[in-house]
């Protein structure tokens, strides 16, 4: 190792952070619309995901005891003066399907001491479980507490043989001590992705799918590629008025002149934009439920990337 | 001071009067040194039941963490989201204990504050001590320990380097720096102490003087050296300590959780560091003045200033944490506010009204005379002052996770078992043993700046005539 090379690395450190109009021209950017309407809370989603990762069944004992290693979990609410009966504990809840976020400003990636969590040119979140040193200190800085953590080497327990012959051999087994979360079924997207390039093209929309998406009965997780304006998932974003990032947008592939030397840079933080699309349309007499888009705790401007729709149906229903 | 002895003299005016004695100036230098080096050789039997209690506790520890290892971190009771557990909020108290011993061996000795002589060498020990031993929470709490030099940044061959944003990365950089100048801080400003052990010494014992003494004649030469030397570092320590706490301050203010996210945070930390080692300064006081025989030299003058000092910094903390609560409750962060509230009126709620009681009212204690001259209740008011800085530690970092932004993952059971107090309490067992074998091997008492205090007082005083000893030299045995 000479200080040559030692200096360029220095050089090249984190450069792949994520950057204003990261995406304007990059080929993917990989994005979900979970449509809580939909939503039935059937857990196939859930399930689909434990065959698709390798995900370690923990059993009852520590599930209770929160240790549980759902990527993809069912949240249950009851809205406030639901009555709660003994016979159907289930009535009345609304369900949210929450998994890792895969935010643009993640605020795990930052405080992850050894770059174990970083950003990928993809726009995912992405977890090397080689070089996790399980301080845990992501999960602690996750605002959605959707990293999950081996609190034991359950390889050794969560599948007696033969159980171990259903292993999807594309995903490693991890091991105790390291941090491990949705990863948007990365296994799929790399293949599709190599496959498209053998092809000499991009991968097309609904060509690839995470495996919650593909399991779920009501169609209530789209997923795809967001830089692909044409998507499926991009026009829902559109149409939601979601705003990927907070940085001011290229218009015409260049940040206009006013913007470049900083004179009227007009942040336009997406919550706001949101607002006031909302109330122009609330004035124009439309009705709220073709902006019933949202992200969680989008106010922490973590900017995930995926947009929930907000629940109309009503509970009887 | 009126009467004078000699015609030729001043009469010296009243405010140049020298305060009572911290030390009886009549010792002699031999006899400083006899005292000193007595300590090395037949401590009080309490010594021998703090010690063995100390190695049977950090055995106990070592049991825990071997469990620990091997099964994972699981069974410590550790859950989503209580991903920290004790661990973090145990490393910040022995990190909080370690700053103490630079406030008293190299603040005080860059102001003059002459009564630190004879107490700053086992409170810069007990700064080394407690910086290993936080050290070794942040090895106990990762999930692969075996792994842990990734966080440290070294230029290697995979040319991968830790992540400069992390707050953790710059707390092993921080941690690792103070730790090695503490080290040699402590061991350079023994050196003329371990030619004194040297000289009086016989046997394998003084083979090993021999060596750390590292061939120390006491020539002028050296001595000039020396004390540029010295006062260099301690220079040098002063600006470390403060940024060690204050990152490990930047653990909390940078990440984005209420409760954490605040700006005050850092001096926040380093008062209520500050704190906690004098109050562990004030327990270890008593101890070895009891164990060791140190009647003379750790004299009650010099815990009564040593109380002073806490006092004023229990009431900096005060303020600070009363500033914490203000900014957050007048801020526009609700989050931060419900999590305010939390804590004060949630599962943890008795917790932290002990911590405030224990840290704000308790430290008035200490304007009283009569308890501050009265050793058992001291004793008890600085292991309060300490428990309820620990509780401080708790109260930042458990309630964060009971109770964060997402409304989903709120818990109010958690509570740490066995594994994760036996992990504490091995903690105090293994910092504990090493200070006491400190002790035992090397001088605890810097010699040659008690003699400095002698002397000067001495030749200070000039005029009246060598009064009795104030001091009653103890029985022996």
């Amino acid at each position: 190792m000479s200080f040559d090379n030692l200096f360029s690395n220095w050089s090249k450190l984190r450069q792949r952070r994520p950057q204003a109009d990261q995406y304007e021209e990059a080929p993917y950017k990989w994005a979900m619309v979970i449509d809580l309407d939909a939503c039935m809370g059937c857990n196939a989603c859930t399930t689909a995901c434990y065959a698709e990762n390798n995900l370690a069944v923990v059993g009852k004992e520590r599930f209770g005891a929160g240790q549980a290693m759902h990527w993809l979990r069912i949240e249950r609410y009851w809205g406030e003066g639901t009555e709660l009966t003994q016979e159907f504990p289930e009535q009345g809840a609304q369900f949210l399907p929450m998994l890792c976020q895969q935010c643009e400003a993640a605020p795990c990636e930052i405080v992850c001491p050894v770059g174990a969590t970083h950003h990928t040119a993809d726009g995912l979140n992405s977890q090397v479980y080689n070089r996790c040193v399980g301080s845990r200190y992501c999960s602690a800085n996750c605002p959605y507490k959707v990293r999950y953590f081996n609190f034991f080497n359950y390889p050794d327990s969560a599948w007696p043989s033969p159980l171990e012959q259903q292993l999807n051999p594309d995903v490693t087994v991890r091991t105790k001590g390291v941090m491990e979360k949705c990863t948007f079924c990365v296994q799929r997207l790399t293949e599709a992705k190599s496959k498209a390039r053998t092809e000499h093209r991009l991968v097309r929309d609904g060509e690839v799918l995470t495996a919650c998406a593909q399991a779920c009965p009501t169609s209530a997780i789209h997923f795809g590629n967001l830089a692909d304006s044409s998507s499926q998932v991009a026009r829902m974003w559109k149409a939601q008025q979601v705003q990927l990032s907070a940085y001011p947008q290229k218009k015409n592939g260049q940040i206009e002149e006013t913007e470049r030397l900083g004179e009227q840079v007009e942040f336009a933080p997406y919550p706001q934009k949101k607002d006031e699309q909302k109330e122009e349309t609330e004035q124009l007499g439309e009705t709220r439920e073709k902006l019933r888009g949202y992200r969680v705790l989008e106010d922490l401007r973590t900017y995930p990337s995926v947009v929930y729709l907000e629940r109309l149906r009503s509970t009887e229903v | 001071m009126t009467t004078t002895h000699d015609e030729h003299e001043v009469t010296v005016e009243p405010r140049f009067v020298i305060k009572p004695k911290d030390i009886n100036e009549e010792i002699s230098w031999a006899q400083i040194n006899e005292d000193v080096l007595r300590s090395l050789e037949r401590p009080r039997p309490l010594y021998w039941i703090i010690f063995f209690g100390s190695l049977g506790l950090f055995c106990w520890g070592i049991y825990c963490e071997i469990y620990q290892y091997q099964t994972g971190l699981g069974v410590a009771a550790l859950e989503n989201p209580q991903m920290w557990g004790l661990y973090i909020a145990t490393f910040i108290f022995w990190i909080g204990m370690s700053h103490s011993g630079t406030l008293l061996s190299a603040i005080l000795l860059i102001m003059h504050a002459d009564w630190r002589k004879p107490i700053y060498r086992f409170a810069e020990a007990m700064t080394t001590f407690s910086l290993m031993t936080a050290g070794l929470f942040v090895l106990v709490h990762l999930g692969r320990i075996w792994q842990f030099y990734y966080v440290v940044a070294y230029p290697n061959e995979r040319w991968a380097w830790p992540n400069f944003n992390s707050p953790l990365a710059w707390d092993a950089t921080a941690i690792g720096t103070y730790l090695t100048t503490s080290i040699i801080f402590l061991y350079f400003g023994m050196i003329p102490d371990l030619a004194i052990c040297r000289d009086n010494a016989t046997g394998f014992r003084r083979t090993f003087y021999v060596v750390m003494s590292l061939g120390w004649k006491g020539t002028d030469w050296q001595w000039a050296n020396f004390r540029v030397t010295y006062l260099t570092l301690a220079c040098l320590l002063i600006p470390l300590a403060v940024s060690v706490h204050s990152i490990v301050a930047t653990d909390f203010a940078v990440s984005q959780q209420p409760g954490w996210h605040t700006t005050s945070f850092p001096p926040y930390f380093v008062a209520g560091a500050l704190y906690s080692g004098c109050a562990a300064i004030i327990t270890l006081f008593i101890i070895l003045r009891y164990t060791f025989r140190f009647e003379q030299y750790m004299t009650i003058p010099i815990l009564e200033k040593l109380c002073k000092l806490t006092f004023a910094i229990s009431m900096i903390w005060t303020y600070l944490n009363f500033v914490e609560y203000a900014s957050v409750w007048y801020g526009t962060d609700e989050y931060a506010k419900q999590a305010l509230i939390y804590r004060a009126t949630g599962q943890y709620a008795g917790w932290w009204w002990a911590m405030n009681i224990l840290g704000s009212i308790v430290p008035f204690a200490l304007t009283f005379k009569a308890l501050r001259t009265h050793i058992p209740s001291m004793m008890v008011v600085s292991l309060l002052l300490n428990l309820g800085m620990w509780i401080e530690r708790f109260m930042i970092v458990t309630p964060t996770f009971a109770h964060g932004y997402y409304p989903w993952t709120w818990t109010d059971h958690w509570w740490p078992n066995w594994v994760q107090v036996g992990l504490i309490l091995g903690s105090f067992g293994w910092f504990t043993m090493l200070f006491m074998l400190f002790c035992k091997i090397f001088p605890s008492v810097s010699m040659y700046e008690v003699k400095e205090m002698v002397y000067h007082r001495a030749r200070a005083r000039k005029a009246p005539a060598p009064q009795p000893a104030q001091i009653p030299r103890p029985a022996e045995g």
